[in-house]
């Protein structure tokens, strides 16, 4: 395969100067690696469409369990290939939570300036967004927003950017006040820039690692509320397929085809697995103090 | 004291006021629920009807008004689909939620609680290591996938354990894994952390150096203060008790609050699903509220009113 290849050459890219990278965090690295790889050739990968039936190949199990390299991972009931819904999912599963991330660490680092510049009401008001979505259940939240307005694609991937933004309004916030009480917010500003132009040029690269610290953290929960989602069918819609919907689809056959459910179930957490190892780790190397 | 429970009670009650705003907003912003229910091409007269029936002719001002004060009175519309009040058919399926997410809870903290402490005081040891294998584990591995793998194999492969629906204890015990295991892991987590972090401590150092034996020190002075990082995760378990359920429940297709949210919302059933919204909203900030007292039972600088830069 020639995915294979990559993972080793971004692996050994960067020499570093201090400890190596642990076994582990390599792994991890390897594995997300080879998963944007998959989720980037998925077109070139998958062998069949994700819609494409063979109706003669039902049900199929995959190799190992008496079925061929026709469908390496087997068939669903209707005899669509599942390595290739796999591969499609992965997109999709991927897309959405990258999407999603990055809304949430835009909208909430700007509320976070927002309520560092202008204190006062302004501050208050993003507090009380603050408290109020931390302290509501997310899903629940967005169950009923999918029960309001129906469900698309860009709306979903809207409302799963929702998710976290709290995290990072909070600690753009704290170190915002702290970066303007310190010399060189004020030294810039004496010599006349305009706020944003202190905010986007000084600020912001001075708090960015902590603020990719705090994405790494909220990454593998937004993949697991969107395949939670997907799996109660209230997330992706069909055609379209992610790793949750496989899940989902695949819990009807349980008995007859685990197949179904298993591969993308291992996808999903060996992802999140390899997120949270390296978020924890890159927040022990650049800001232990975060939770 | 006082003025401490006041704000905490105001900024309660804000957040409820909050909710039923959000509620409010959403459910006006997504179009006009004559046509989402009574389909477009129904006649005017219907739909006339209709949005008089449900008061949806009338000023947004107004509307809001009489929604805050019909929730205020308890009355949170009916059901869409069969009629029935909304309230009715949410309050039938708590016992049946409850059943599943108090013991679920008990696992959390009856698991999570002693085995992050003990990989605390045996911090780099062997069981430390496990313990912290197993509680990252907990909480990348959906609830989902372990309830189903659970299913595979205790219901399918070795036919121990029913593989859903509501029928007696055994059918139990599935659920209550899938739920608890993943919150056990988390709490697992943050009890190590609080634990080491108050370990670390220079009052810990003192207690040891004066010759208190360990297990006083660990009981007096390191317990009570990791109680409070810990108190507010598993607050947040306890206003999860409605919540908490909707994936699990789907898995096992179980009878309670959390399925009825995922038909609610698949049937657009508005009404059933802004009952679901309060309930929950309501137990999340009365676990919330009951926290943020404990805090200052736990500790006393929290209350407030006291002078800063007491206690130890």
């Amino acid at each position: 395969m020639s995915e294979q290849a990559l993972p080793q050459a971004m692996v050994a890219a960067p020499p570093r100067q201090r400890a190596a990278i642990p076994f582990g965090v390599m792994l991890a690295i390897s594995w997300l690696v080879f998963m944007v790889g998959v989720a980037l050739l998925a077109d070139v990968i998958r062998p069949y469409g994700i819609t494409t039936m063979d109706l003669r190949a039902r049900l199929q199990p995959p190799i190992g369990f008496g079925g061929d390299w026709l469908h390496p991972l087997g068939t669903d009931e209707l005899g669509r290939d599942v390595f290739s819904r796999l591969v499609e999912s992965i997109r999709m599963s991927l897309l959405i939570a990258f999407g999603a991330t990055i809304i949430a660490a835009v909208f909430g680092t700007t509320m976070g300036f927002l309520a560092a510049h202008f204190r006062g009401w302004v501050e208050q008001a993003v507090l009380m967004l603050i408290d109020f979505q931390a302290s509501m259940p997310f899903l629940i939240l967005a169950l009923s927003v999918l029960a309001f307005f129906g469900n698309s694609l860009p709306l979903f991937i809207c409302l799963m950017g929702l998710y976290g933004w709290e995290r990072h309004a909070r600690i753009s916030r704290g170190l915002a006040i702290a970066a303007n009480a310190q010399g060189y917010a004020a030294a810039v500003r004496q010599l006349g820039a305009q706020p944003m132009r202190i905010y986007m040029k000084h600020v912001l690269p001075n708090i960015a690692s902590t603020l990719i610290v705090a994405a790494t953290l909220s990454f593998p929960e937004v993949v697991l509320l969107e395949s939670g989602l997907s799996f109660l069918g209230l997330g992706v819609q069909p055609p379209m397929t992610s790793l949750g919907n496989m899940v989902g689809y695949g819990r009807e056959y349980i008995t007859r085809a685990p197949w179904i459910l298993l591969s993308p179930s291992v996808v999903i957490v060996l992802t999140t697995l390899s997120v949270s190892i390296l978020g924890d780790w890159l927040r022990d190397r650049l800001d232990p103090t975060l939770t | 004291m006082l003025r401490f429970v006041a704000t905490r009670l105001g900024r309660a009650l804000l957040t409820i006021t909050l909710v039923v705003t959000f509620a409010f907003i959403v459910l006006r912003l997504s179009g006009d629920p004559a046509l989402i229910i009574m389909s477009p091409d129904a006649p005017p007269e219907a739909l006339a009807a209709f949005r008089e029936a449900w008061g949806l002719d009338e000023p947004i001002w107004l509307q809001y008004l009489k929604y805050f004060t019909a929730i205020l009175q308890g009355e949170l519309g009916q059901s869409f689909r069969d009629g029935r009040p909304a309230i009715e058919l949410v309050a039938e399926r708590i016992p049946a939620t409850l059943m599943l997410t108090l013991p679920a809870l008990a696992l959390k903290v009856g698991l999570g609680i002693p085995a992050g402490m003990y990989a605390a005081l045996h911090r780099n040891s062997m069981t430390d290591r496990v313990v912290m294998t197993f509680a990252v584990a907990g909480f990348t591995v959906p609830s989902f996938v372990l309830g189903l793998l659970l299913v595979l194999v205790f219901a399918v492969q070795l036919g121990w354990l029913p593989s859903g629906g509501q029928d007696g204890w055994r059918s139990v015990i599935l659920p209550v894994i899938a739920m608890g295991l993943g919150g056990a892991g988390v709490l697992a987590r943050f009890t190590r952390s609080a634990m080491l972090e108050v370990l670390g401590q220079p009052y810990i150092r003192t207690a040891s150096a004066k010759g208190v034996p360990w297990g006083l020190v660990v009981r007096g002075h390191a317990l009570p203060n990791a109680a409070i990082p810990t108190v507010t995760v598993v607050g947040f378990m306890v206003g999860s008790l409605m919540a908490g359920a909707v994936v699990v429940e789907s898995v096992f297709s179980w009878p309670g609050v959390g399925r009825l949210m995922v038909v609610a919302v698949a049937n657009r059933d508005l009404a059933v699903v802004q009952c679901i919204l309060l309930l929950v909203s309501a137990t999340m900030v009365t676990s919330n509220l009951i926290v943020d007292l404990l805090y200052g039972v736990l500790d006393p600088r929290l209350r407030g009113t006291a002078p800063a830069g007491g206690g130890h």
